[in-house]
């Protein structure tokens, strides 16, 4: 008997084991089913055409499946694909043109599950449409999200296409938000539906809410109010609303046309800053030594190129590369200017125009230098996360931080090398051997070593540039060639020789520019300011800041 | 009228200009015998290929005596002639398109094929008249001629010298290229011109039609040698040289510096729109990229490499250089930038008088 209960225990026991077991599986089948749906109904999305897309994203998103976000965003950045052979759907981490491998990502539990050449995939494509439906549903989501900015930016996105639905949402939110910000930007989408309000009492009260709202959908909207059909019924019955409304219009106009001035205007500041500082170098070279280096734009390129190999040796701190990447930029191209110095531009002092046919020969071979070490392509340079993104301040206006930034740079740059040639030993002998070399050398300058330190200066500056144009720009071997012109314009137009000069030049150029490009588009824009700078250097044909005294005749 | 006589008959006499001159007759000559007369299996034929690069050469050299006129006796140092060469090129293209005619792709009777692309409905004012040869002519000489007046009359006035006007012609040839760039502007944004059929009535693609257009280069270049030699021997040449040497001086002297100054370069921007003329028939496209700051450069380098202030050795400079390119871009891609960038370098520092300036210094050796 003993035998048999062992048997009946052992009986039991295995029994107990299936059992548990049938559980557990049952349990992982029912989570792997809601993966499995989910997976199911994305690759539904492989051939539909777009309104049914806009169905099944539907359902997507009522599954409430954790993935639903990603994969909805994926779908809006086009990096959804369903692959060929088995028509299963994959999110695409990245469909960067130069890779060979797309690494697909599972849409349920965004794992990596292996890659894929892009010709065994088709992209899931979407219209404007589609678009816009899922836009305002992962705004739907981002409304209850714990950041406060998307929640903000969540609202303004549903403020583009208000309906019935997303009013209550609104509305429901309106009661419990405590961010100021995001209730305000309710606050405007209420006020925008109340103005449909059978009351004209508060339609009118809507619209006092609407006073100072830069949202160009607030100022879209009060016009069409004043709109009226071919047989002169307004949009908007009541008169009185109609002029209140016109009020606020003609505010809001006000404030959008200021702002847009002011950015116009930093628009113009952070291009300017980029001239001065692609023409600070110059400055030295060409104002200070009387030399045309026509190889300039290609240290800058060269400033540019080490960015991108620091980027290489520090893949996991792109965020300190670009801090790392300016002295790197200024060793290399000022040793680079060092060489040149040393062995071409020195057997040249006092013929200009020899110096011009000399660097041009030199910015040739540096380019095709860069062609065979790094190849004729353009080279990714990555821009760190603390550079992208924008400075709000209201709808109407923002400014980017890398502009931001691009300024700050600049004027730092600037200041650096104005101090640099004012308070110490080195800038003092430049500024001795620039004035009067014979004397400088009676005094005790060496003036040969000064010289090659002076164009490692002006060149080291213009890598430090290339470093601030590689985050602007392609980085590529004809870098230099799309910036020597503007950057002899500015040092031309500043005045040969005079820091300042540049400074100024630059700045005005950079806003004069921008102020031109929204009347004439921005190849005419800048075509103007050529023709004006022609023009300009007949009036004052040594620049706005002329040199004075016996220095002026050398050139 | 004894004096311009004089001044002519001094170019003959002058041993370089002479062995020029007979080298371009020999060419002349030579070219269409070579290529029509000689049958193809004959080793001596030229093909129509060698005959295109040969006229595209005489163009290049027509350039650069050019330049070399402004910069190698005035010692103004013009880093826009492109500018002139390519608007030169465009008004004989406007010409060339309105030949086309009803054989365009849209086959639109007047209109080019970008503008029916372009859905323009009727041809813009600028290009009434280019379907007539003799109008093309004259816009060959009066459009670069122009431009160069007004600029230059704007810039000698003030006395933009040296770097600075260098750098201001880099900035018209710069704002040109962008402005025939944009599509808007009439002249096919940046495809330009190309697909010509024929130049008063003659097949352009035919072997008699090349080495003709050949020999017209030749005698331009000719002609245009002479012209200026002839300037350059003249009193005003001498004075002009004056002003290379010591520009102050000359004024101080009493010399109307500025207006010599003028002449000269309205002279040679002609010249150079001449060129440009003859140069887009024979290569079959014209387009913005012409207007590129960095040709204008490179026509520089091949005045210095030939030896500037000789004229001929400007000629010679650019067809060696452009020969040079023709066979490194072929053979040795790679290596072409780094071996024009070396003979930048190199004539600067060590020819400062070119490759004509080392002859007399071997034939004195003897």
């Amino acid at each position: 008997m003993p035998v048999k209960v062992v048997t009946y225990g052992e009986w039991q026991l295995v029994g107990l084991l299936l059992a548990v077991c049938c559980l557990g599986f049952s349990v992982s089948a029912r989570a792997q089913t809601g993966d499995e749906t989910f997976r199911a109904i994305v690759a539904e999305l492989g051939d539909a055409n777009f309104r049914e897309k806009e169905a099944i994203a539907a359902r997507l998103i009522e599954t409430a499946h954790p993935g639903v976000r990603n994969v909805v965003t994926a779908l809006m950045d086009g990096r959804v694909f369903i692959r060929d052979q088995d028509g299963q759907a994959f999110v695409v981490e990245s469909t960067a043109e130069d890779l060979s491998e797309f690494t697909l990502l599972d849409p349920a539990s965004a794992a990596e599950v292996g890659s894929s050449p892009p010709g065994q995939l088709s992209r899931v494509i979407t219209n404007n449409q589609l678009r816009r439906f899922l836009r305002m549903a992962v705004a739907r989501f981002s409304l209850s999200s714990a950041d406060a900015s998307v929640r903000r930016d969540a609202v303004r996105e549903i403020l583009r296409s208000l309906d019935a639905g997303n009013v209550e949402l609104l509305r429901a939110r309106a009661e419990e938000e405590e961010d100021a910000d995001v209730a305000y930007e309710i606050e405007t989408a209420l006020a925008l539906v109340a103005l449909d309000d059978e009351d004209t009492r508060v339609r009118s009260e809507a619209v006092g809410r609407l006073v100072g709202r830069l949202n160009p959908e607030v100022r879209n909207r009060l016009a069409t109010l004043l709109e009226s059909d071919e047989e002169g019924r307004f949009v908007e019955p009541d008169p009185g609303v109609r002029a209140a409304a016109a009020e606020v219009l003609q505010r809001i106009d006000l404030w959008r046309s200021l702002f847009s001035l002011i950015e116009t205007a930093f628009f113009g500041l952070s291009l300017g800053s980029v001239l001065v500082l692609i023409a600070i170098g110059l400055a030295i070279t060409f104002g200070v030594m009387g030399v045309i280096n026509m190889a300039h734009g290609e240290l800058m390129m060269l400033g540019a190129y080490t960015t991108y190999v620091v980027q290489l040796w520090m893949p996991e701190f792109i965020g300190l590369s670009l801090l790392v990447a300016v002295p790197a930029a200024f060793v290399v191209a000022g040793s680079a200017g060092i060489v040149i110095e040393r062995t071409i531009i020195r057997f040249l002092y006092g013929r200009p125009l020899e110096t011009l046919l000399a660097t041009f020969g030199v910015s040739l071979v540096l380019q095709q230098l860069v062609r065979s070490v790094f190849s004729a392509n353009n080279r990714a340079v990555t821009t760190p996360a603390w550079m992208s993104g924008a400075l709000e301040f209201n709808p109407a206006f923002s400014l980017t931080y890398n502009r931001l930034y691009i300024i700050l740079f600049s004027l730092v740059a600037f200041s650096l090398v104005l101090a640099v040639l004012k308070y110490t030993r080195l800038g003092l002998d430049i500024r001795a051997v620039s004035q009067n070399r014979a004397m400088a050398r009676a005094m005790g300058v060496r003036s040969a070593r000064i010289d090659a330190m002076t164009f490692g200066l002006g060149a080291g500056i213009a890598g430090v540039a290339g470093v601030a144009l590689s985050q602007l720009t392609n980085v590529g071997p004809n870098l230099g060639q799309s910036y020597i012109i503007d950057s002899f314009m500015v040092v031309v137009f500043g005045g040969v020789g005079n820091l300042w000069g540049t400074l100024i030049g630059g700045m005005s150029l950079g806003i004069a520019n921008k102020l031109l490009e929204p009347f004439a588009g921005a190849v005419l824009a800048k075509i103007f300011v050529l023709v004006l700078l022609i023009l300009f250097i007949q009036f004052r044909p040594r620049g706005l800041f002329p040199q004075t005294g016996r220095a002026a005749e050398s050139l | 009228m004894t004096r311009l006589s004089r001044s002519l008959l001094a170019v003959v006499a002058d041993r370089g200009s002479l062995s020029f001159l007979t080298l371009l007759a020999t060419v002349a000559l030579m070219v269409p015998i070579l290529n029509l007369a000689v049958p193809e299996s004959s080793p001596l034929h030229l093909s129509s290929y060698v005959v295109a690069l040969i006229g595209k050469y005489l163009c290049y050299a027509l350039l650069a005596v050019a330049v070399d006129l402004i910069w190698g006796f005035g010692g103004i140092l013009s880093l826009g002639h492109a500018a002139f060469f390519a608007l030169g090129g465009y008004a004989s293209g406007m010409y060339l398109m309105r030949q086309i005619g009803t054989r365009g792709v849209y086959a639109h009777p007047v209109l080019p094929d970008f503008m029916v692309f372009l859905n323009w409905s009727e041809l813009p004012w600028f290009w009434y008249g280019f379907d007539r040869f003799w109008f093309a002519l004259i816009m060959v000489v009066l459009v670069p001629g122009a431009l160069a007046l007004v600029f230059g009359w704007l810039a000698f006035r003030s006395r933009v010298t040296g770097v600075y006007f260098a750098i201001m012609t880099q900035a018209l040839t710069y704002a040109l290229m962008l402005a025939f760039f944009r599509n808007d502007m009439g002249f096919g944004g940046n495809n330009g011109f190309t697909d010509f059929k024929e130049l008063l009535g003659f097949d352009l693609q035919s072997d008699a039609t090349r080495s003709a257009l050949v020999v017209a280069t030749a005698v331009s270049l000719a002609a245009s040698y002479w012209a200026c030699q002839a300037i350059v021997g003249s009193r005003a040449g001498r004075v002009i040289r004056a002003i290379r040497d010591a520009e102050s001086r000359t004024r101080f002297l009493g010399y109307p510096v500025h207006s010599y100054k003028l002449w000269v370069f309205v002279f040679s921007a002609v010249l150079a729109g001449v060129a440009g003329a003859l140069y887009v028939p024979q290569v079959g496209i014209i387009n913005p990229s012409e207007f590129e700051p960095i040709n204008s450069i490179e026509v520089v380098i091949w005045v210095a490499v030939g030896g500037r202030g000789t004229l001929y050795g400007a000629a010679a400079g650019a067809v060696l250089v452009n020969y040079a390119k023709t066979y490194f871009t072929a053979a040795l891609p790679d290596v072409w930038l780094y071996a024009l960038g070396a003979i930048f370098i190199g004539v600067t520092l060590f020819l400062p008088r070119g490759l004509v300036g080392v002859i007399p210094v071997m034939s004195r050796r003897k």
